[in-house]
């Protein structure tokens, strides 16, 4: 195993998570208004918001009130939201779960539509079947995710009432109601995305189909499943599985999009009410997690390489 | 030589550079304009076009005009698609909103080429410092979910419909920066931009006159591309109601407006996402057909 590229990919992530932060702790700071005048109100004296500036931090350089935000936040700590006065960490914790759990049921919906669509239109080309899959391919990424969810909530939820417009149930506590509630959203992201993923399975799978190997394969009289199972899959996974990574990022932002439609407990529902409430502590604890979530997915999908290809040797 | 000689040679110097450039992109446009999609993209986009141009004066009724007699009416001759829960006709509103679609989207994929080819340009052409410096920045920007840093620029701006074209033109740099980098190192080496350089053009002039018209195709393939997710997101933004602000209609605010009586008065949640659907897709189209025009070795 190749730790020299791990620890490359580690750095990387941490890079990453580093750099998001920062930038969203400088847009905060040109945020129009001073957040203690936010907290204490238009006819707080103008000593009171002195003195919580003071206590906030508010008037350090911003360096140091992004490295002790940062060092906090690393021991958990983000701080307490400037509107109710709450702890941010434990909101965040209780919206982590119900965002990951839509990421990874949409990609999993996403690729149960995208693999077989992508696979049959690049095993026969040119057929009734790659025709309709191009074609859906072409018009499903131009679909706005949230008319997709008011769609289905008009039609799947309001008028034939097979499953709830909105709501969340622990998978803990009840399987069934959970997926029953996950449906809907998870759908509509995972369309979109499989939409995407489609053409690009399709076009690693031509990709592979026409490779010299490939053809050995067959003139060395393989069957053709064979053929396209042990021999093109397998290379082609290794170009699906970079499609995938490049995708996670879009896919949480189609989740932050349609948790607000389905009324979703997520992350991304917390940010928009930290942005409408300029409640700017929510905010950055929000971008922070999410940014975590996102480069951890990537890495992991950067590491099933690994398993896939043991030829690739990476500087 | 005399001067007349010498501007004649010139002349045929000029017509035998400009010959091949000139074929390459009428084999372009011949290539498009044989496309099928990409023309029927193009017809929806001067549709939306004239709509967004002409807005209120082929609008059928006033988009903000209330009329609480005809509140929640439904399609019908006298309204196309319906009016509103304040009476307003909804076709009116949808070709008022193709303004602003169209607007955002130009405004938003202009600062993100405008800044992002520069980025991608300098990148490519300097030091390896400055290279990994911007394109790391690049590579922390496009790790992040493009609607939620949205959002993050528009804590920080307020909302509206000028900081949303911002917000979302922020968003698309890294995009622009990577192709424009991408094709600058495909060429930098290459013998014309040596010879430009021993010919003693500076870096500024080298960039602007040698690289740039080298990596323009790929670049107007993202324009064309990044268009329809410049207005899907401004949709997204005006939806979550950041962006436009009432009582002016956008398709995006339209569908949020229309959440609450969607179960009496369905036809509220269809054509304003329909004209998102039609317009967006008009740019994939496009951008694939252009994509197909300008580079015919990436067709599959």
């Amino acid at each position: 195993m190749n730790y020299q590229y791990i620890a490359q990919r580690l750095l990387l992530a941490v890079i990453v998570i580093l750099g998001v932060t920062f930038v969203v702790f400088m847009i905060m700071q040109i945020v129009p208004g001073d957040p203690a005048r936010v907290v204490l109100g238009p006819y707080a004296s103008d000593e009171s918001v002195q003195g919580l500036r003071e206590r906030l931090g508010l008037n350090r350089p911003f360096i140091e009130q992004y490295i002790s935000w940062l060092g906090n936040a690393i021991r958990g700590d983000f701080g307490q939201s400037l509107l109710n006065g709450q702890d941010v960490a434990p909101q965040l914790i209780s919206r982590m779960g119900p965002s990951f759990e839509l990421a990874m049921v949409s990609l999993l919906f996403g690729l149960a539509i995208a693999f077989p669509v992508g696979m049959i239109s690049a095993l026969k080309p040119g057929s009734a079947i790659d025709v309709v899959a191009t074609l859906f391919s072409q018009i499903g990424v131009s679909v706005p995710s949230f008319w997709m969810g008011i769609l289905l909530i008009i039609f799947l939820s309001l008028h034939l009432n097979l499953f709830p417009p909105s709501g969340y149930t622990p998978i803990w506590e009840n399987v069934s109601d959970w997926f029953h509630h996950i449906f809907l959203p998870a759908f509509t992201a995972g369309f979109v995305s499989a939409s995407i993923q489609t053409r690009f399975i399709r076009s690693a799978m031509l990709d592979v189909l026409n490779a010299n190997y490939v053809q050995t394969a067959r003139a060395k009289g393989l069957a053709e499943r064979a053929v396209v199972l042990n021999h093109a899959l397998r290379n082609a996974l290794i170009n699906i599985v970079t499609i995938i990574g490049l995708q996670i990022t879009a896919l949480f932002s189609g989740v932050v999009i349609v948790e607000v439609v389905f009324s979703w407990p997520g992350l991304g529902r917390l940010a928009l009410n930290a942005v409408e409430e300029r409640d700017y502590p929510l905010l950055q604890g929000t971008v922070f997690v999410v940014a975590v979530m996102v480069t951890m997915v990537n890495l992991f999908v950067d590491l099933l390489y690994f398993l896939l290809d043991p030829r690739i040797e990476y500087a | 030589m005399d001067l007349q000689d010498r501007s004649a040679g010139r002349q045929a110097y000029m017509d035998d550079s400009l010959g091949p450039a000139n074929t390459l992109w009428r084999d372009a446009l011949r290539r498009l304009l044989r496309h099928r999609l990409a023309m029927f993209g193009a017809v929806v986009l001067t549709l939306v076009a004239i709509m967004g141009v002409f807005g209120t004066a082929i609008a059928p009724y006033d988009p903000n005009g209330m009329d609480f007699a005809n509140r929640f009416a439904s399609p019908s001759f006298a309204h196309w698609m319906g009016t509103d829960d304040f009476g307003r006709d909804i076709f009116s509103r949808i070709i008022v909103g193709a303004r602003v679609s169209l607007l955002s989207g130009v405004v938003a994929v202009s600062v993100a080429t405008a800044v992002g080819t520069s980025l991608g340009l300098i990148a490519g052409y300097s030091t390896r410092l400055t290279d990994e410096v911007i394109m790391r920045a690049m590579d922390v920007l496009y790790a992040f979910p493009a609607i939620l840093l949205a959002i993050a620029v528009l804590a920080a701006l307020g909302k509206g419909i000028e900081n949303a074209m911002i917000a979302i033109g922020v968003v698309y740099i890294p995009i622009f920066a990577r192709i424009a980098r991408a094709a600058v190192l495909g060429i930098r080496n290459e013998e014309f931009i040596i010879a430009a350089r021993a010919l003693g053009a500076g870096n500024i002039r080298i960039l602007a006159t040698h690289v740039l018209p080298n990596v323009l195709s790929p670049i107007i393939v993202e324009i064309t591309l990044s268009l329809a997710f410049a207005i899907l997101a401004e949709a997204a933004l005006s939806f979550f109601g950041l962006g436009t602000q009432p009582p002016d209609p956008s398709w995006g605010r339209m569908l949020s407006e229309g959440r609450d009586f969607f179960r009496q008065s369905g036809w509220m949640g269809v054509f304003p996402g329909l004209a998102i659907f039609f317009t967006v897709m008009g740019f994939n189209f496009l951008g694939d057909g252009l994509r197909d025009a300008l580079d015919p070795k990436l067709r599959r």
